[in-house]
Protein backbone atom coordinates (compact mmCIF):
# COMPACT_ATOMS: atom_id res chain seq x y z
CA UNK A 1 0.00 0.00 0.00
CA UNK A 2 1.13 3.66 -0.75
CA UNK A 3 1.97 5.93 1.52
CA UNK A 4 0.22 8.62 1.85
CA UNK A 5 -0.40 12.79 3.20
CA UNK A 6 -2.09 13.02 5.86
CA UNK A 7 -4.99 15.21 4.65
CA UNK A 8 -4.29 18.49 6.08
CA UNK A 9 -8.10 18.65 7.82
CA UNK A 10 -8.35 15.21 8.81
CA UNK A 11 -9.57 14.25 12.57
CA UNK A 12 -7.83 17.92 13.84
CA UNK A 13 -8.67 19.36 16.88
CA UNK A 14 -7.84 18.72 20.59
CA UNK A 15 -9.23 16.56 23.11
CA UNK A 16 -7.50 18.03 25.25
CA UNK A 17 -8.91 21.43 24.78
CA UNK A 18 -12.33 20.37 25.08
CA UNK A 19 -12.07 18.55 28.06
CA UNK A 20 -10.40 21.66 29.47
CA UNK A 21 -13.18 23.88 28.35
CA UNK A 22 -15.75 21.63 30.03
CA UNK A 23 -14.03 21.16 33.05
CA UNK A 24 -13.87 24.95 33.18
CA UNK A 25 -10.03 25.26 33.30
CA UNK A 26 -9.26 28.81 31.84
CA UNK A 27 -4.93 29.07 32.69
CA UNK A 28 -2.16 28.57 31.00
CA UNK A 29 -3.83 25.78 28.47
CA UNK A 30 -2.26 26.52 24.87
CA UNK A 31 -3.01 25.11 21.73
CA UNK A 32 -1.97 26.37 18.14
CA UNK A 33 -4.25 27.19 15.48
CA UNK A 34 -3.93 24.70 12.56
CA UNK A 35 -4.70 27.20 10.31
CA UNK A 36 -2.31 30.20 11.08
CA UNK A 37 -0.31 28.27 13.28
CA UNK A 38 -0.37 31.21 16.00
CA UNK A 39 -0.73 30.27 19.71
CA UNK A 40 -3.56 30.66 21.43
CA UNK A 41 -4.83 30.43 25.08
CA UNK A 42 -7.25 28.34 25.98
CA UNK A 43 -9.26 31.32 27.62
CA UNK A 44 -9.59 33.14 24.46
CA UNK A 45 -11.23 29.93 22.72
CA UNK A 46 -13.37 29.76 25.46
CA UNK A 47 -14.92 32.91 25.28
CA UNK A 48 -14.96 33.22 21.45
CA UNK A 49 -16.84 29.95 20.68
CA UNK A 50 -13.86 27.69 20.11
CA UNK A 51 -12.84 29.85 17.39
CA UNK A 52 -9.16 31.35 16.20
CA UNK A 53 -9.43 35.47 17.39
CA UNK A 54 -6.52 35.72 14.38
CA UNK A 55 -7.78 33.86 11.43
CA UNK A 56 -11.11 32.35 12.09
CA UNK A 57 -10.45 28.81 12.22
CA UNK A 58 -13.69 26.99 13.72
CA UNK A 59 -12.01 24.34 16.35
CA UNK A 60 -14.37 21.42 17.33
CA UNK A 61 -16.91 22.47 19.61
CA UNK A 62 -18.25 19.82 22.26
CA UNK A 63 -22.29 19.59 22.26
CA UNK A 64 -23.27 21.18 25.44
CA UNK A 65 -21.31 24.24 24.36
CA UNK A 66 -23.21 24.26 21.26
CA UNK A 67 -26.46 23.88 23.35
CA UNK A 68 -25.66 26.86 25.53
CA UNK A 69 -24.63 29.39 22.57
CA UNK A 70 -28.22 28.16 20.67
CA UNK A 71 -31.11 27.58 22.98
CA UNK A 72 -32.40 30.42 25.01
CA UNK A 73 -30.97 30.10 28.88
CA UNK A 74 -33.14 27.71 30.65
CA UNK A 75 -34.99 26.37 27.60
CA UNK A 76 -32.96 23.19 26.85
CA UNK A 77 -35.34 19.99 28.02
CA UNK A 78 -33.55 17.13 27.34
CA UNK A 79 -34.98 14.19 26.12
CA UNK A 80 -33.97 10.62 26.17
CA UNK A 81 -30.86 11.50 27.87
CA UNK A 82 -30.70 7.90 29.86
CA UNK A 83 -30.23 5.98 26.64
CA UNK A 84 -26.84 3.60 26.77
CA UNK A 85 -25.53 1.77 24.00
CA UNK A 86 -25.02 -2.29 24.60
CA UNK A 87 -22.71 -4.25 23.12
CA UNK A 88 -25.11 -6.47 21.64
CA UNK A 89 -23.15 -7.77 18.75
CA UNK A 90 -20.12 -8.60 21.86
CA UNK A 91 -17.85 -7.11 19.61
CA UNK A 92 -14.38 -6.49 20.94
CA UNK A 93 -13.19 -3.96 22.74
CA UNK A 94 -16.85 -2.15 22.40
CA UNK A 95 -17.37 -2.10 26.06
CA UNK A 96 -13.89 -0.79 27.13
CA UNK A 97 -14.75 2.29 23.67
CA UNK A 98 -17.70 3.32 25.36
CA UNK A 99 -16.56 2.96 28.85
CA UNK A 100 -13.73 5.86 27.16
CA UNK A 101 -15.74 7.90 25.60
CA UNK A 102 -18.48 8.53 28.17
CA UNK A 103 -15.26 9.73 30.49
CA UNK A 104 -13.92 12.24 27.51
CA UNK A 105 -17.03 13.23 26.48
CA UNK A 106 -19.07 13.13 29.94
CA UNK A 107 -21.94 11.86 27.85
CA UNK A 108 -23.91 9.19 27.67
CA UNK A 109 -24.01 8.85 23.89
CA UNK A 110 -22.48 10.64 20.43
CA UNK A 111 -26.03 12.55 20.44
CA UNK A 112 -28.31 14.87 22.73
CA UNK A 113 -31.34 15.70 21.95
CA UNK A 114 -34.01 17.64 23.66
CA UNK A 115 -36.78 20.96 22.88
CA UNK A 116 -35.55 24.89 23.74
CA UNK A 117 -36.67 28.07 22.45
CA UNK A 118 -34.33 29.69 19.61
CA UNK A 119 -34.70 33.32 20.57
CA UNK A 120 -38.15 32.33 21.75
CA UNK A 121 -39.14 30.03 18.83
CA UNK A 122 -39.85 26.41 20.22
CA UNK A 123 -37.94 24.14 18.07
CA UNK A 124 -36.88 20.04 18.81
CA UNK A 125 -32.93 20.26 18.35
CA UNK A 126 -30.59 17.81 17.78
CA UNK A 127 -26.09 18.39 19.09
CA UNK A 128 -24.27 15.28 18.18
CA UNK A 129 -21.35 15.13 20.09
CA UNK A 130 -17.45 14.40 18.87
CA UNK A 131 -15.88 13.48 21.50
CA UNK A 132 -17.85 10.67 22.15
CA UNK A 133 -16.44 8.31 19.32
CA UNK A 134 -16.41 10.58 16.92
CA UNK A 135 -20.31 11.21 16.85
CA UNK A 136 -20.32 7.60 15.25
CA UNK A 137 -23.99 6.02 14.85
CA UNK A 138 -25.44 3.26 16.88
CA UNK A 139 -28.53 1.60 17.61
CA UNK A 140 -28.89 4.85 20.76
CA UNK A 141 -28.35 7.88 17.95
CA UNK A 142 -30.78 6.20 15.69
CA UNK A 143 -33.38 5.61 18.85
CA UNK A 144 -33.03 9.34 19.86
CA UNK A 145 -32.64 10.86 16.33
CA UNK A 146 -35.85 9.01 15.16
CA UNK A 147 -38.46 9.52 18.67
CA UNK A 148 -37.11 13.64 18.46
CA UNK A 149 -38.49 13.92 14.72
CA UNK A 150 -41.48 12.10 15.88
CA UNK A 151 -42.06 14.10 18.73
CA UNK A 152 -41.79 16.94 16.58
CA UNK A 153 -43.87 15.76 13.89
CA UNK A 154 -46.56 15.48 16.38
CA UNK A 155 -45.95 18.69 18.07
CA UNK A 156 -46.08 20.51 14.83
CA UNK A 157 -41.92 21.59 15.76
CA UNK A 158 -39.56 22.49 13.67
CA UNK A 159 -35.92 20.49 14.06
CA UNK A 160 -33.05 22.09 14.21
CA UNK A 161 -29.83 19.45 13.81
CA UNK A 162 -25.80 19.88 14.62
CA UNK A 163 -24.23 17.11 12.68
CA UNK A 164 -20.29 15.59 13.64
CA UNK A 165 -19.86 12.21 13.00
CA UNK A 166 -17.32 10.23 11.03
CA UNK A 167 -20.63 7.93 10.26
CA UNK A 168 -22.33 4.72 11.15
CA UNK A 169 -20.85 2.85 14.50
CA UNK A 170 -18.56 -0.55 12.96
CA UNK A 171 -19.16 -1.98 16.37
CA UNK A 172 -23.06 -2.44 16.22
CA UNK A 173 -22.74 -3.98 12.27
CA UNK A 174 -25.74 -4.29 10.50
CA UNK A 175 -27.68 -2.28 13.09
CA UNK A 176 -26.07 1.01 12.88
CA UNK A 177 -26.46 1.04 9.07
CA UNK A 178 -30.18 0.35 9.62
CA UNK A 179 -30.18 3.29 11.67
CA UNK A 180 -29.87 5.33 8.30
CA UNK A 181 -32.68 4.45 7.04
CA UNK A 182 -34.84 4.60 10.56
CA UNK A 183 -34.14 8.26 10.76
CA UNK A 184 -34.73 9.23 7.18
CA UNK A 185 -38.28 7.67 7.47
CA UNK A 186 -38.70 9.71 10.36
CA UNK A 187 -37.69 12.68 8.70
CA UNK A 188 -39.57 12.25 5.84
CA UNK A 189 -43.09 11.90 7.88
CA UNK A 190 -41.81 15.00 9.62
CA UNK A 191 -41.10 16.84 5.94
CA UNK A 192 -44.48 15.22 5.14
CA UNK A 193 -46.12 17.25 7.89
CA UNK A 194 -44.90 20.45 6.44
CA UNK A 195 -42.18 21.28 8.80
CA UNK A 196 -39.04 22.83 8.80
CA UNK A 197 -36.15 21.01 9.49
CA UNK A 198 -32.30 22.61 9.45
CA UNK A 199 -29.08 20.86 9.42
CA UNK A 200 -26.09 22.68 10.06
CA UNK A 201 -23.04 20.57 9.34
CA UNK A 202 -19.90 20.67 11.74
CA UNK A 203 -16.61 19.41 11.26
CA UNK A 204 -16.37 16.20 9.79
CA UNK A 205 -19.39 15.14 8.89
CA UNK A 206 -19.30 11.81 6.54
CA UNK A 207 -20.10 8.47 6.01
CA UNK A 208 -23.60 7.25 7.14
CA UNK A 209 -24.85 10.39 8.57
CA UNK A 210 -24.00 12.47 5.51
CA UNK A 211 -25.47 9.84 3.26
CA UNK A 212 -29.18 10.11 5.38
CA UNK A 213 -29.90 12.98 7.64
CA UNK A 214 -27.15 15.24 6.84
CA UNK A 215 -28.31 15.41 3.69
CA UNK A 216 -31.97 15.91 4.31
CA UNK A 217 -32.76 18.72 5.40
CA UNK A 218 -34.67 21.61 3.81
CA UNK A 219 -31.91 24.14 4.71
CA UNK A 220 -28.59 22.92 5.13
CA UNK A 221 -25.59 24.92 6.37
CA UNK A 222 -21.89 24.50 6.94
CA UNK A 223 -19.74 25.72 9.37
CA UNK A 224 -16.48 27.29 7.69
CA UNK A 225 -13.31 24.74 7.39
CA UNK A 226 -15.83 22.10 8.55
CA UNK A 227 -14.90 18.66 6.51
CA UNK A 228 -18.13 17.22 4.63
CA UNK A 229 -18.78 14.19 2.46
CA UNK A 230 -19.53 10.72 2.07
CA UNK A 231 -16.02 9.08 2.06
CA UNK A 232 -13.14 10.46 3.96
CA UNK A 233 -10.18 11.25 2.52
CA UNK A 234 -7.85 8.48 3.35
CA UNK A 235 -10.24 6.17 2.08
CA UNK A 236 -10.89 8.26 -1.37
CA UNK A 237 -6.63 8.33 -1.12
CA UNK A 238 -6.16 4.66 -1.13
CA UNK A 239 -8.95 3.99 -3.55
CA UNK A 240 -7.68 6.60 -6.18
CA UNK A 241 -3.93 5.87 -4.96
CA UNK A 242 -3.21 9.73 -5.51
CA UNK A 243 -3.63 12.58 -3.19
CA UNK A 244 -6.58 15.25 -3.08
CA UNK A 245 -6.24 18.65 -4.13
CA UNK A 246 -6.26 21.30 -1.47
CA UNK A 247 -9.95 22.19 -0.21
CA UNK A 248 -11.37 18.87 -1.27
CA UNK A 249 -14.25 18.01 0.96
CA UNK A 250 -14.63 21.60 2.49
CA UNK A 251 -17.12 23.42 3.58
CA UNK A 252 -16.20 25.81 0.79
CA UNK A 253 -16.13 22.93 -1.93
CA UNK A 254 -19.68 21.82 -0.56
CA UNK A 255 -20.57 25.11 -1.45
CA UNK A 256 -19.16 25.23 -4.66
CA UNK A 257 -20.58 22.05 -5.75
CA UNK A 258 -23.97 23.03 -4.66
CA UNK A 259 -24.80 20.32 -1.67
CA UNK A 260 -24.90 23.31 1.21
CA UNK A 261 -27.51 26.65 1.19
CA UNK A 262 -24.79 28.75 2.46
CA UNK A 263 -21.65 28.94 5.01
CA UNK A 264 -22.42 30.56 8.06
CA UNK A 265 -19.74 31.40 11.18
CA UNK A 266 -20.42 29.68 14.32
CA UNK A 267 -21.05 33.62 16.46
CA UNK A 268 -23.91 34.07 13.57
CA UNK A 269 -25.97 31.02 13.33
CA UNK A 270 -28.50 31.86 16.31
CA UNK A 271 -29.23 34.61 14.54
CA UNK A 272 -29.41 32.87 11.03
CA UNK A 273 -31.61 30.03 12.41
CA UNK A 274 -33.51 32.73 14.06
CA UNK A 275 -34.42 34.32 10.90
CA UNK A 276 -35.41 31.16 9.08
CA UNK A 277 -37.26 29.87 11.53
CA UNK A 278 -39.75 32.91 11.86
CA UNK A 279 -39.28 33.43 7.37
CA UNK A 280 -41.33 29.67 8.12
CA UNK A 281 -43.87 31.33 10.10
CA UNK A 282 -42.80 29.88 13.63
CA UNK A 283 -42.92 31.31 16.69
CA UNK A 284 -45.69 34.08 14.77
CA UNK A 285 -48.78 33.14 16.31
CA UNK A 286 -50.09 34.21 19.42
CA UNK B 1 -19.45 -22.14 6.62
CA UNK B 2 -17.67 -19.63 8.70
CA UNK B 3 -18.17 -16.26 8.14
CA UNK B 4 -14.97 -15.72 6.25
CA UNK B 5 -16.12 -18.73 4.16
CA UNK B 6 -19.36 -17.23 3.23
CA UNK B 7 -17.51 -13.80 2.31
CA UNK B 8 -15.41 -15.50 0.30
CA UNK B 9 -18.33 -17.45 -1.41
CA UNK B 10 -20.54 -13.90 -1.76
CA UNK B 11 -17.42 -12.80 -3.59
CA UNK B 12 -16.61 -15.60 -5.97
CA UNK B 13 -16.36 -15.12 -9.42
CA UNK B 14 -18.69 -17.33 -11.26
CA UNK B 15 -21.09 -16.66 -9.23
CA UNK B 16 -24.69 -15.45 -10.37
CA UNK B 17 -24.88 -11.72 -10.89
CA UNK B 18 -27.83 -8.89 -11.21
CA UNK B 19 -28.14 -9.78 -15.01
CA UNK B 20 -28.34 -13.65 -14.70
CA UNK B 21 -31.52 -13.35 -11.88
CA UNK B 22 -32.98 -10.37 -14.28
CA UNK B 23 -32.40 -12.80 -17.45
CA UNK B 24 -33.74 -15.80 -15.04
CA UNK B 25 -36.63 -15.00 -13.59
CA UNK B 26 -38.53 -12.06 -15.70
CA UNK B 27 -39.42 -11.74 -19.36
CA UNK B 28 -38.91 -8.92 -21.92
CA UNK B 29 -36.76 -6.72 -19.77
CA UNK B 30 -36.60 -3.18 -21.32
CA UNK B 31 -33.41 -1.53 -20.00
CA UNK B 32 -33.79 2.20 -19.28
CA UNK B 33 -30.50 3.92 -18.89
CA UNK B 34 -29.21 7.16 -17.34
CA UNK B 35 -30.50 9.59 -14.88
CA UNK B 36 -31.54 12.40 -16.80
CA UNK B 37 -29.49 14.26 -15.37
CA UNK B 38 -25.26 13.78 -15.84
CA UNK B 39 -24.35 10.60 -17.32
CA UNK B 40 -25.65 6.49 -17.20
CA UNK B 41 -23.86 4.55 -13.97
CA UNK B 42 -23.23 1.21 -15.58
CA UNK B 43 -23.03 -0.29 -11.98
CA UNK B 44 -26.73 0.17 -12.14
CA UNK B 45 -28.45 -1.64 -14.14
CA UNK B 46 -32.88 -0.76 -14.18
CA UNK B 47 -35.73 -1.48 -16.15
CA UNK B 48 -39.10 -2.32 -16.77
CA UNK B 49 -39.67 -6.47 -16.69
CA UNK B 50 -42.53 -8.93 -16.79
CA UNK B 51 -42.83 -11.24 -13.87
CA UNK B 52 -44.69 -13.87 -15.80
CA UNK B 53 -47.20 -11.20 -16.88
CA UNK B 54 -47.22 -8.77 -14.53
CA UNK B 55 -45.59 -5.70 -14.93
CA UNK B 56 -43.16 -4.58 -12.74
CA UNK B 57 -39.76 -2.29 -12.27
CA UNK B 58 -36.47 -3.96 -12.02
CA UNK B 59 -33.16 -2.54 -10.69
CA UNK B 60 -29.87 -4.25 -9.82
CA UNK B 61 -26.20 -3.41 -9.30
CA UNK B 62 -24.52 -5.34 -11.73
CA UNK B 63 -20.46 -6.14 -10.55
CA UNK B 64 -20.11 -8.07 -13.97
CA UNK B 65 -18.66 -11.27 -14.80
CA UNK B 66 -15.56 -11.01 -16.45
CA UNK B 67 -12.79 -8.93 -16.50
CA UNK B 68 -13.77 -6.89 -19.29
CA UNK B 69 -17.13 -6.23 -17.35
CA UNK B 70 -15.67 -5.54 -13.90
CA UNK B 71 -14.45 -2.69 -15.42
CA UNK B 72 -17.36 -1.40 -17.34
CA UNK B 73 -19.27 -2.19 -14.16
CA UNK B 74 -16.70 -0.59 -12.10
CA UNK B 75 -17.27 -4.16 -9.92
CA UNK B 76 -20.66 -2.28 -8.80
CA UNK B 77 -19.34 0.48 -7.08
CA UNK B 78 -21.97 2.58 -8.20
CA UNK B 79 -21.51 6.90 -8.33
CA UNK B 80 -24.62 9.19 -7.36
CA UNK B 81 -25.67 8.64 -11.15
CA UNK B 82 -26.68 5.08 -9.95
CA UNK B 83 -28.59 5.88 -6.99
CA UNK B 84 -30.12 8.86 -9.54
CA UNK B 85 -30.36 6.52 -12.12
CA UNK B 86 -32.22 4.14 -9.63
CA UNK B 87 -34.88 6.36 -8.05
CA UNK B 88 -35.59 7.72 -11.38
CA UNK B 89 -36.96 4.50 -12.24
CA UNK B 90 -38.92 4.05 -8.38
CA UNK B 91 -40.59 6.60 -9.68
CA UNK B 92 -41.84 5.79 -12.74
CA UNK B 93 -42.88 2.52 -11.01
CA UNK B 94 -44.94 4.36 -8.60
CA UNK B 95 -46.36 6.67 -11.23
CA UNK B 96 -47.74 3.62 -12.99
CA UNK B 97 -48.47 1.27 -10.17
CA UNK B 98 -45.65 -1.40 -10.71
CA UNK B 99 -43.63 -3.58 -7.83
CA UNK B 100 -39.99 -2.72 -7.98
CA UNK B 101 -37.62 -5.32 -7.31
CA UNK B 102 -33.99 -4.92 -6.59
CA UNK B 103 -31.07 -7.11 -6.69
CA UNK B 104 -28.01 -5.53 -4.35
CA UNK B 105 -24.30 -7.24 -5.21
CA UNK B 106 -21.84 -4.32 -4.66
CA UNK B 107 -18.74 -3.57 -2.69
CA UNK B 108 -19.69 -0.15 -1.75
CA UNK B 109 -20.94 3.41 -3.10
CA UNK B 110 -17.46 4.36 -4.67
CA UNK B 111 -15.07 6.49 -3.19
CA UNK B 112 -13.59 8.94 -5.70
CA UNK B 113 -13.41 12.62 -6.84
CA UNK B 114 -16.43 13.16 -9.23
CA UNK B 115 -18.28 10.96 -6.62
CA UNK B 116 -18.05 13.38 -4.22
CA UNK B 117 -18.34 16.30 -6.23
CA UNK B 118 -21.47 14.67 -7.39
CA UNK B 119 -23.02 14.44 -3.66
CA UNK B 120 -22.66 10.64 -3.03
CA UNK B 121 -24.03 11.38 -0.01
CA UNK B 122 -26.66 13.31 -0.71
CA UNK B 123 -27.56 10.81 -3.50
CA UNK B 124 -27.79 7.83 -1.03
CA UNK B 125 -29.88 9.85 1.69
CA UNK B 126 -32.35 10.79 -1.16
CA UNK B 127 -32.85 7.50 -1.66
CA UNK B 128 -33.37 6.55 1.97
CA UNK B 129 -36.24 8.96 2.12
CA UNK B 130 -38.07 8.71 -1.47
CA UNK B 131 -38.10 4.95 -1.04
CA UNK B 132 -39.35 5.05 2.28
CA UNK B 133 -42.38 6.69 0.78
CA UNK B 134 -42.94 4.88 -2.44
CA UNK B 135 -46.22 4.23 -3.09
CA UNK B 136 -45.64 0.80 -4.27
CA UNK B 137 -44.51 -2.40 -3.06
CA UNK B 138 -40.74 -2.69 -3.21
CA UNK B 139 -38.90 -6.01 -2.34
CA UNK B 140 -34.54 -5.92 -2.13
CA UNK B 141 -32.27 -9.36 -2.35
CA UNK B 142 -28.92 -9.24 -1.43
CA UNK B 143 -27.45 -12.05 -3.84
CA UNK B 144 -24.18 -11.22 -3.25
CA UNK B 145 -22.58 -8.43 -1.42
CA UNK B 146 -24.42 -5.61 0.48
CA UNK B 147 -21.44 -3.11 0.99
CA UNK B 148 -23.05 -0.57 3.64
CA UNK B 149 -24.86 2.75 2.16
CA UNK B 150 -24.43 1.72 -1.50
CA UNK B 151 -26.29 -1.34 -0.43
CA UNK B 152 -28.62 0.60 1.87
CA UNK B 153 -29.84 3.01 -0.89
CA UNK B 154 -31.55 0.17 -2.79
CA UNK B 155 -32.67 -1.46 0.23
CA UNK B 156 -35.84 0.54 1.87
CA UNK B 157 -37.73 -2.14 1.34
CA UNK B 158 -40.88 -4.06 1.97
CA UNK B 159 -39.43 -7.49 2.65
CA UNK B 160 -35.25 -7.46 2.51
CA UNK B 161 -34.32 -11.36 1.34
CA UNK B 162 -30.67 -12.71 1.13
CA UNK B 163 -29.34 -15.55 -0.57
CA UNK B 164 -27.93 -18.12 1.75
CA UNK B 165 -24.01 -17.18 1.04
CA UNK B 166 -24.74 -13.69 0.44
CA UNK B 167 -23.57 -10.83 3.07
CA UNK B 168 -24.56 -7.68 4.45
CA UNK B 169 -22.60 -5.23 6.49
CA UNK B 170 -21.55 -1.94 7.70
CA UNK B 171 -18.28 -2.32 6.79
CA UNK B 172 -15.94 -4.64 4.38
CA UNK B 173 -14.30 -6.81 6.96
CA UNK B 174 -10.82 -5.37 5.16
CA UNK B 175 -12.18 -2.19 6.05
CA UNK B 176 -13.11 -3.38 9.60
CA UNK B 177 -10.02 -4.99 10.50
CA UNK B 178 -7.28 -1.63 8.98
CA UNK B 179 -9.50 0.27 11.99
CA UNK B 180 -9.67 -2.49 14.81
CA UNK B 181 -6.01 -3.84 14.31
CA UNK B 182 -4.56 -1.53 11.78
CA UNK B 183 -4.25 -4.86 9.75
CA UNK B 184 -6.64 -5.39 7.06
CA UNK B 185 -5.39 -9.09 6.58
CA UNK B 186 -6.96 -9.83 9.78
CA UNK B 187 -10.45 -9.55 7.47
CA UNK B 188 -11.44 -13.19 8.82
CA UNK B 189 -11.15 -12.30 12.26
CA UNK B 190 -13.38 -8.72 11.45
CA UNK B 191 -16.28 -10.93 9.11
CA UNK B 192 -17.01 -13.05 12.29
CA UNK B 193 -17.10 -10.04 14.84
CA UNK B 194 -19.28 -7.78 12.39
CA UNK B 195 -22.41 -10.64 12.46
CA UNK B 196 -23.11 -10.03 8.35
CA UNK B 197 -24.28 -13.54 7.52
CA UNK B 198 -27.95 -14.18 6.36
CA UNK B 199 -28.29 -16.12 9.61
CA UNK B 200 -27.43 -13.33 11.56
CA UNK B 201 -29.36 -10.77 10.13
CA UNK B 202 -32.33 -13.34 10.12
CA UNK B 203 -31.70 -13.36 13.46
CA UNK B 204 -31.78 -9.98 14.28
CA UNK B 205 -34.91 -9.17 12.35
CA UNK B 206 -33.24 -7.34 9.71
CA UNK B 207 -34.09 -9.45 6.73
CA UNK B 208 -37.16 -11.67 6.02
CA UNK B 209 -36.26 -14.79 3.86
CA UNK B 210 -33.07 -16.42 3.61
CA UNK B 211 -32.93 -18.05 -0.06
CA UNK B 212 -31.08 -21.51 -0.25
CA UNK B 213 -28.46 -21.69 -2.74
CA UNK B 214 -29.43 -24.57 -5.41
CA UNK B 215 -30.53 -25.10 -8.87
CA UNK B 216 -33.99 -24.08 -8.22
CA UNK B 217 -33.09 -21.03 -6.37
CA UNK B 218 -34.48 -18.50 -9.90
CA UNK B 219 -37.44 -20.27 -9.72
CA UNK B 220 -38.01 -20.12 -6.31
CA UNK B 221 -37.44 -16.47 -6.08
CA UNK B 222 -40.16 -16.09 -8.88
CA UNK B 223 -42.32 -17.89 -6.87
CA UNK B 224 -42.14 -16.28 -3.69
CA UNK B 225 -41.68 -12.60 -5.64
CA UNK B 226 -45.16 -13.31 -6.86
CA UNK B 227 -46.58 -14.29 -3.51
CA UNK B 228 -44.98 -11.42 -1.67
CA UNK B 229 -46.32 -8.67 -4.34
CA UNK B 230 -50.14 -10.22 -4.29
CA UNK B 231 -49.62 -9.55 -0.56
CA UNK B 232 -48.37 -6.15 -0.38
CA UNK B 233 -50.96 -5.28 -3.13
CA UNK B 234 -53.83 -6.49 -1.13
CA UNK B 235 -52.63 -3.82 1.22
CA UNK B 236 -53.98 -0.32 1.42
CA UNK B 237 -51.21 2.43 0.52
CA UNK B 238 -51.38 3.70 4.41
CA UNK B 239 -50.72 -0.24 5.42
CA UNK B 240 -47.78 -0.70 3.31
CA UNK B 241 -45.82 2.69 3.86
CA UNK B 242 -46.91 1.99 7.63
CA UNK B 243 -45.60 -1.33 7.45
CA UNK B 244 -42.12 -0.15 5.89
CA UNK B 245 -41.54 2.37 8.02
CA UNK B 246 -42.45 0.46 11.31
CA UNK B 247 -39.72 -2.52 9.73
CA UNK B 248 -36.83 -0.38 10.18
CA UNK B 249 -38.24 1.77 12.85
CA UNK B 250 -37.88 -1.74 15.55
CA UNK B 251 -34.52 -2.48 14.76
CA UNK B 252 -32.95 -2.11 17.79
CA UNK B 253 -35.75 -0.87 19.60
CA UNK B 254 -35.79 -4.94 21.25
CA UNK B 255 -32.44 -3.93 22.79
CA UNK B 256 -33.30 -0.77 25.36
ZN1 LIG C 1 -5.92 30.77 13.51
Amino acid sequence: MMKFRKPKNYLEGSRRLANAVKKGITDDLVVQCPKCKKSLENSELVGRLNVCIYCGHHFRQNARQRLNFICDKGSFAELYGEMVSQNILSFPEYDKKLANAKLSSAEKDAVICGTCTINGVKSAIFVMEPYFMMGSMGVVVGEKIASLFELATQKQLPVVGFTVSGGARMQEGILSLMQMAKISGAVKQHSDAGQLYICVLTDPTTGGVTASFAMQADVTIAEPNALIGFAGPRVIEQTIRRRLPDGFQQASFILEKGFTDDIIERKDQKNYITKLLKLHNYGNQN
Amino acid sequence: MTAYEKVTAARAKGRATAVDYIAEIFDDFLEMHGDKRFADDKSVVAGIASLQGLPVTVIGIEKGRNIKERSLRNSGSAHPEGYRKALRQMKLAEKFNRPVICFVDTPGAYCGIGAEERGQGQAIAENLTEMMTLKTPIISIVIGEGGSGGALALSVADEVWMLENAIYSVISPEGCASILWKDASRAKDASECLKLTAEDLYKFRVIERIIAENDYKFLHIKTELLKTITKNKALSQAELLNNRYMRFRKIGETTQ
